[in-house]
């Protein structure tokens, strides 16, 4: 793999670009691997990564239906941030942040991980203690997390209004400042680029029609739209797709799918510092480095496939944004789409082993997947790698909603992810 | 005199109708009707802008909604700036304040132009591949410099001050789109009787008839034909016809939305009357005639000012009476470019040369061409371009080489066909399909009730668009209901504009190399070589191309790139275009203002604001208000001079020494009738209901099938076959949801109805020791005797002469009673009550004091002191979990290995080691207060308070196995300190609980 960098960029510009290699290569699948992953996002084909980095594996193939990285990965308002209140999403989702920082080095390619800030506010009573026991629970864990009161929260996102006279006045604001963003689609690819320089096969427009199990009723492969690809150890990364294909190897997943939107503004210059959540009047906010107001809003009411929803919840967002940052009404919606959120009993994922032999699966990362990308891609390898789950990991296992074992991040903190 | 440009004899528009404004601070006269874009051609102006990433000069390409380059702030005083206005749709005012964007310090000299000659670095996605190093240098040097770079307009600072309006309209027949195909698809529509919409982007009707001036319908100038119509429309009962109005998002279910332009065009628009006003239109069949969008040709140097596209130039011409350019040049590869030049050159105009990309151009406009003294060079290309701020002269070879010629012009004018605009079929969740004999995508087959006419579907001859239009009208009407037949027939036209010839992709004159800069996105300065790159560097999907190069990315969302890219990417990976496929069209079509979507829901209107029939009173009564929910909730009644401590304090007191007031009226109500209702209510609630006799009341909690505490409350058997049932405030919608949820799909063979009655009763809780002498002399009907109602009942009488339901019940532990009477009554029942109560030396009481009042006593309150992690035993309440019945919501999820395992956390009390210090609400619990982070939690603070009657402070926990450690000693760390507590049981005040008897 040739190298990125500002000196590689400045020779080619020399010669028009001309000597680049392919970011990834879209070889024919072979007959059969060690193992397949299937789907090609974030998470999947980071798994694919740090199997051959740090487990030596690299005899991998990754599956993708339609083009890498066209899933949640790319649809996504992509926060980051780890100041969840339990143990085990505090350790999870830190352990993803610590990823972040010094991914881009890690791959060599610019994933722009930009720690600018995530704060999020305080409307009522309820919302300062949840914050308040969120702040107390990171502080003992080690995870940042500070309160602001609505002048600091105000003095950290100018835009803001902090106004008493508000439907719903700021009380104050839970502030990560390694929280951020980083450019989602610039993930896929930099794990793309890194896996298959490493060996990986990325094959997509393949889909994954059935999985083969042996007479002791392990996987012994999967059926595609390109034939049947073996492998021992099969891992699902198919977000809002897993229940379709866990289907096919028998195993039902506590999993329902929902539409979520999100939009775009059109560019403007730079008005808007940070990340801004608010789960009380469900705004979610930042500004893309392009400029765009780049604006979340919660998931349709219904359960669908169907990567779009109504009006009525894009405006629900947009009042929000409005009656929170009263400067925007003018600003304009540019584009807008949906994705679909696979979502379990108690809002957290499931990065675990099943009841199938060989079969692995990373799911139900609901409406905040993105920010775990890495770190998620890490366990789930570990635990494809040794059969086993990680430390980190073995929480969020497929039959904790057997024992009621639940990490109810939601429950207890009535926050989206 | 309205701009040196102006065509004496040519538009539409009335030249003495002056309008003055300014662009970048210089004072320019223009004409009442034009856009920005016309006004400023008239004045000479095409230098309107910079480009997005390499700050080229850029100028008007398009007069409509396509336009890429002319992006201007316009604002009429300093807190009404919009940035990135499409200077082609905007239509100028007296008064406006135009500025450009994106350029400093001036527009003709920017610093930022410097980018330009960097332009070999920035190619598409350099950013990916560098400004990695040093690490620290991305968040703190590199990004703050790339964002300051990027970005187009600049923000609005303050708030905005208009109005915006939303309506809901149902039609028969929804017709977007008011050019030929749609006016006579809504004229046959309307002639049924059935109800039509008929919806325009553009200030009048007509579509492409501003442009096409040889187009004659029945008769008449085209243009001058969709006027009548349009009027004939306007005045039928059955019809509305929105003009400025842009259709932008096909929904489900026939849902469009269209949001209309209402007074951005006026100078001194009204007060009263809305900027913008979004329409959510229903209708039963929706006709999509939503024409063809020009493209430009992709060729080497193609974005200079005075570039543009053909169809823009003949509008300005024909419509608005402006000339592009004296001098004006010619590159196209589709028949509609002649017409354009050719009315140019009639109207005076200098046309040196139509260069033609095809080598086979119909005979009949190479003759007309000649008669006019056009030259035509066909199979040539211009292959480069001069000029700095404005076109000077362009340069033209043969296709495929040979010697070239320099021309020069102060305009080039070009066309490479035509895009049907496909959007909102394609957001109507349809497939578009590649048309081989056309080289373009067309609809396919629909998937909600609408059809597509006219050049959007693809139909060019003018006779069957005529035909197709009056049919679509008619069956769209048939289909909704209207079988009588319409009498309508569609006019007699005919037309000298041909659309034929289409060029995909680079153009010759694009060249192959990789140093040539021929735009396909002009705004997103992407070049054909950045899609070349793209494919070169593996992206093959085309929304990787697109995301990667950001082709189609900008506010145009690539109306006008869109294709070229597809074709340039279908090239490189040597596939059919339609096996690289469409990136998918997302809505909006144009983009949409957020007030405009927002409309009322602002302030006061953002969310509904609950108040109980009893505000006026609080209010009157100086109450602090706490939002709970959409409820404003009194938290406490200070008097003068009181602070929030004190007043909670000496409510605290009075509620326990004489009584107190308390409005419950949030608490959610559900009235559950029906032969079935105490099975129903044994289902849904753990504890049993069957045994509970008319008139006594009981305490119930309900578990979410996972077997965890979902709400609580108490409940009144008001009959045999009657309950009323309370729930938290913030849980009344959701229990409602979830008791429908279960009758309906699990349980639908009982005979049970669930009515929400949350706003029916107003409810007055009277607690404390005189609560009894509070409430006896407005009683009627009711022995309130500690006999004849005790603790727990439910009793209908009257209260104040109004019908009531008094509940003998008790949220602190005091004789208390709640009185529950219609909402209407609910203010001069409190009225009444609280003369007497304040009179005996009662106060009134709000949400702290009642939180308080309960902690004392250990009551719990769902959502506060469990969060859906606890269990009924977590939370002390396996009292309230019948053991022998077979089957409740929750039974199976409770009963599993980790609800029922030991170490759960337990409710439980604490008391610091110092009665003053009072813990913060959600502070972590440790053992073992020494021991290095990460920490070992075992448990949080839950509730918190100073209780004045037990003269310290108290608070509620959850802590593992807290019920085994009572007396053990415990640490609380905090940022500065470690605070001890102690474990205890949960009632701090009256452990004998002998005052709730009275």
């Amino acid at each position: 793999m040739r190298k990125y960098s500002i000196f590689a960029v400045a020779r080619e510009a020399m010669r028009g670009h001309r000597g680049w290699d392919k970011q990834w290569r879209s070889p024919e699948p072979k007959k059969s691997y060690d193992v397949i992953i299937v789907g090609a996002g974030g998470h999947g084909l980071g798994t694919a990564y740090y199997l051959a980095k740090e487990h030596g594996i690299t005899n991998v193939a990754v599956i993708e239906k339609g083009w890498l990285g066209g899933g949640n990965t790319g649809r996504n308002t992509t926060i980051i941030r780890s100041n969840y209140l339990y143990d085990e999403s505090a350790a999870l989702y830190d352990h993803a942040v610590k990823l972040w920082d010094g991914l881009s080095q890690d791959l060599n390619y610019n994933v722009m991980y930009s720690p600018r800030g995530v704060m999020m506010l305080a409307h009522n009573v309820h919302d300062v203690q949840v914050f308040k026991r969120h702040i107390h629970a990171n502080r003992l864990n080690g995870v940042d997390n500070e309160w602001l009161t609505p002048g600091e929260a105000k003095d950290y996102c100018p835009p803001l209004n902090i106004s008493k006279t508000a439907r719903y006045p700021v009380m104050g604001a839970a502030l990560q400042r390694r929280g951020g963003t980083a450019r989602h689609d610039a993930v896929a690819w930099g794990y793309a680029r890194a896996a298959s320089d490493l060996g990986v096969d990325i094959i997509q427009n393949c889909e994954v029609t059935g999985v083969r199990r042996g007479v002791n009723g392990a996987v012994e492969g999967v059926e595609t739209s390109r034939g049947f690809i073996g492998a021992r150890k099969v891992g699902v990364v198919a977000a809002g797709n897993t229940t379709t294909i866990m289907d096919m190897a028998g195993v039902r997943m506590p999993l329902e799918s929902y539409p979520l939107q999100a939009l775009v503004s059109e560019p403007v210059k730079p008005i808007f510092p940070c990340v801004v959540m608010s789960n009380t009047v469900h705004a979610y906010i930042s500004q893309s480095d392009k400029g765009e107001l780049v604006i979340g809003a919660g998931t349709d009411q219904y359960t669908s496939y169907s990567q779009t929803g109504g009006l009525h919840i894009l405006s629900h967002t947009l009042d929000a944004i409005c009656e929170m940052f009263p400067i925007f009404t003018r600003m304009r919606m540019l584009r807008s789409w949906g994705g679909i959120v696979d979502v379990t009993p108690d809002r957290s994922p499931i990065l675990s082993k099943t009841p199938v032999p060989g079969l692995f699966v990373n799911c139900g990362w609901g409406t905040g997947g993105f920010k775990a990308t890495p770190g998620s891609a890490h366990v789930f390898a570990h635990t494809i790698a040794r059969d086993e789950p990680h430390a980190i990991n073995a929480p969020f296992s497929l039959d904790r909603f057997r024992s009621g074992r639940l990490i109810d991040e939601a429950a207890a903190a009535a926050v989206a992810h | 005199m309205s701009g040196t440009n102006r065509i004496a004899g040519k538009g539409r528009l009335v030249p003495a109708r002056t309008v003055s404004f300014t662009f970048d601070g210089r004072r320019l006269t223009g004409v009442e009707g034009d856009t920005l874009a016309s006004a400023l051609i008239a004045n000479g102006i095409h230098l309107t802008g910079r480009s997005f990433k390499y700050h080229r000069p850029r100028g008007i390409l398009s007069a409509g909604p396509e336009e890429p380059n002319a992006l201007i702030d316009i604002s009429r005083s300093s807190n009404t700036h919009t940035p990135n206005v499409r200077a082609t749709v905007q239509e100028v005012f007296e008064g406006m304040t135009a500025q450009s964007q994106n350029r400093w310090p001036s527009l003709s000299f920017d610093v930022g132009a410097v980018n330009n000659l960097f332009s070999p670095i920035f190619a598409a996605g350099f950013y990916y591949k560098t400004f990695m190093w040093p690490k620290a240098a991305w968040k703190h040097f590199y990004e703050p410099n790339i964002r300051a770079a990027a970005g187009l307009g600049v923000s609005p600072k303050e708030p905005d001050p208009d109005r915006y309006a939303n309506r809901f309209i149902h039609c028969d027949v929804l017709v977007v789109g008011g050019g030929i195909a749609g006016l006579i698809a809504a004229r046959a529509a309307a002639e049924t009787g059935a109800s039509v919409v008929v919806c325009d982007e553009q200030p009048e009707l007509g579509g492409a008839l501003h442009h096409e001036i040889d187009t004659r319908i029945d008769g008449q100038e085209g243009f001058v034909w969709a006027q009548e119509i349009g009027s004939e429309l306007a005045g039928m009962d059955n019809v509305r016809v929105l003009t400025r109005t842009t259709a932008f998002a096909y929904q489900a279910q026939n849902m469009v939305d269209l949001v209309e332009r209402v007074s951005e065009h006026f100078a001194n628009p009204d007060k009263l009357v809305p900027r913008e006003r979004l329409w959510q239109v229903r209708a039963r069949r929706v006709i999509v005639a939503t024409g063809a969008i020009e493209r430009h040709m992709v060729f080497a140097q193609n974005d200079r000012p005075g570039i543009m596209l053909a169809s823009a130039a003949r509008t300005y011409l024909n419509h608005y009476g402006v000339a592009v350019g004296s001098n004006v040049a010619v590159y196209t590869a589709n028949d509609s470019a002649y017409r354009a030049a050719f009315d140019l050159k009639q109207a005076g105009i200098a046309v040196p040369v139509i260069v033609d990309a095809r080598s086979d151009v119909d005979a009949g406009l190479l003759a007309e061409a000649e008669a006019l003294g056009i030259q035509v060079l066909t199979d040539h290309a211009v292959v480069d371009t001069k000029g700095g701020l404005r076109l000077k002269s362009v340069r033209i070879e043969r296709v495929g080489g040979g010697k070239s010629r320099t021309v020069e012009a102060d305009a080039l004018i070009m066309s490479a066909g035509w895009t049907p605009t496909l959007h909102l079929y394609s957001q109507s969740r349809a497939k578009v399909v590649w048309d081989e004999e056309s080289a373009r995508f067309l609809p396919g087959k629909a998937v909600q009730e609408m059809v597509t006419i006219g050049a959007c579907n693809g139909t060019d001859a003018l006779d069957a668009l005529l035909e197709e239009a009056a049919n679509a009208g008619m069956e769209a009407a048939r289909l909704a209901g209207f079988a009588g037949a319409s009498g309508y027939r569609a006019p007699d036209a005919e037309s000298l504009t041909s659309r034929r010839g289409a060029l995909m992709g680079a153009a010759p004159g694009a060249g192959p190399e990789t140093t040539v800069k021929a735009f396909v996105d002009y705004q997103n300065d992407v070049t054909a070589k950045d899609i070349r790159l793209a494919v070169r560097e593996g992206m093959h999907s085309i929304e990787h191309v697109k995301r990667f190069t950001t082709n189609g990315m900008a506010t145009d969302q690539g109306k006008t790139s869109n294709i070229h890219g597809l074709a340039i990417a279908a090239d490189m990976l040597d596939k059919p275009i339609p096996q690289v496929g469409l990136t998918t069209f997302r809505l909006p079509y144009t983009p949409v203002t957020f007030g405009a979507i927002v409309n009322h829901g602002r302030d006061r209107l953002f969310d509904p604001t609950r108040k109980t029939a009893i505000h006026k009173s609080h209010e009157a009564l100086g109450a602090v208000f706490e939002d709970v929910g959409q409820w404003k909730r009194p938290w406490y009644y200070p008097k003068a001079g009181e602070t929030m401590h004190a007043a909670v304090d000496r409510e605290c007191r009075t509620v326990r020494e004489t009584a107190g007031l308390f409005d419950a009226s949030t608490l959610g109500k559900i009235e559950v009738v029906g032969p079935d209702a105490a099975k129903f209510l044994d289902l849904i609630y753990t504890n049993g209901w069957q045994k509970l006799a008319p008139g006594r009341c009981k305490y119930g909690i309900m578990l979410r099938e996972d077997g965890f505490i979902y709400d609580d409350g108490v409940v009144g058997r008001i009959a045999e076959d009657r309950f009323h049932v309370t729930t938290t405030t913030g849980g009344a919608p959701r229990v409602l949801h979830h008791m429908e949820d279960y009758l309906q799909t699990e349980f639908p063979d009982l005979r049970v109805w669930l009515t929400s009655t949350t706003d029916q009763w107003s409810v007055i809780a009277v607690q404390g020791p005189k609560a009894r002498e509070i409430i006896a002399p407005f009683v009627e009907g009711i022995d309130i005797s500690n006999e004849a109602i005790p603790h727990m009942s439910v009793r209908e009488g009257t209260v104040c002469g109004a019908p009531a339901r008094l509940f003998r019940m008790s949220f602190t532990g005091e004789l208390g009673f709640e009185v529950n009477v219609p909402a209407d009554y609910g203010r001069a029942v409190w009225d009444a009550l609280w003369a007497r109560a304040q009179d005996l030396g009662a106060c009134t009481y709000g949400t702290e004091t009642m939180h308080v009042l309960r902690a004392e006593k250990g009551y719990i309150i769902v959502g506060q002191d469990t969060d859906g992690t606890v269990t009924a035993d977590d939370a002390g309440l396996s009292w309230a979990v019948a053991k022998s019945k077979p089957d409740f919501v929750g039974i199976r999820g409770m009963k599993r290995p980790d609800l029922v395992a030991s170490g759960r956390k337990q409710l439980v009390g604490l008391l610091t080691a110092d009665p003053k210090q009072v813990l913060e609400e959600g502070a972590q619990i440790v053992a073992d207060p020494n021991q290095p982070v990460p920490m070992k939690m075992i448990g949080h603070v839950t509730s918190s308070y100073w209780s004045e009657n037990c003269g310290r402070s108290i608070a509620m926990a959850v802590v593992a196995d807290g019920r085994a450690l009572m007396g053990k000693t415990l640490y609380v760390p905090m940022p500065h300190e470690v605070i001890k507590v102690e474990v205890t049981d949960t009632v701090f005040f009256d452990k004998e609980g002998d005052r709730i008897n009275g």
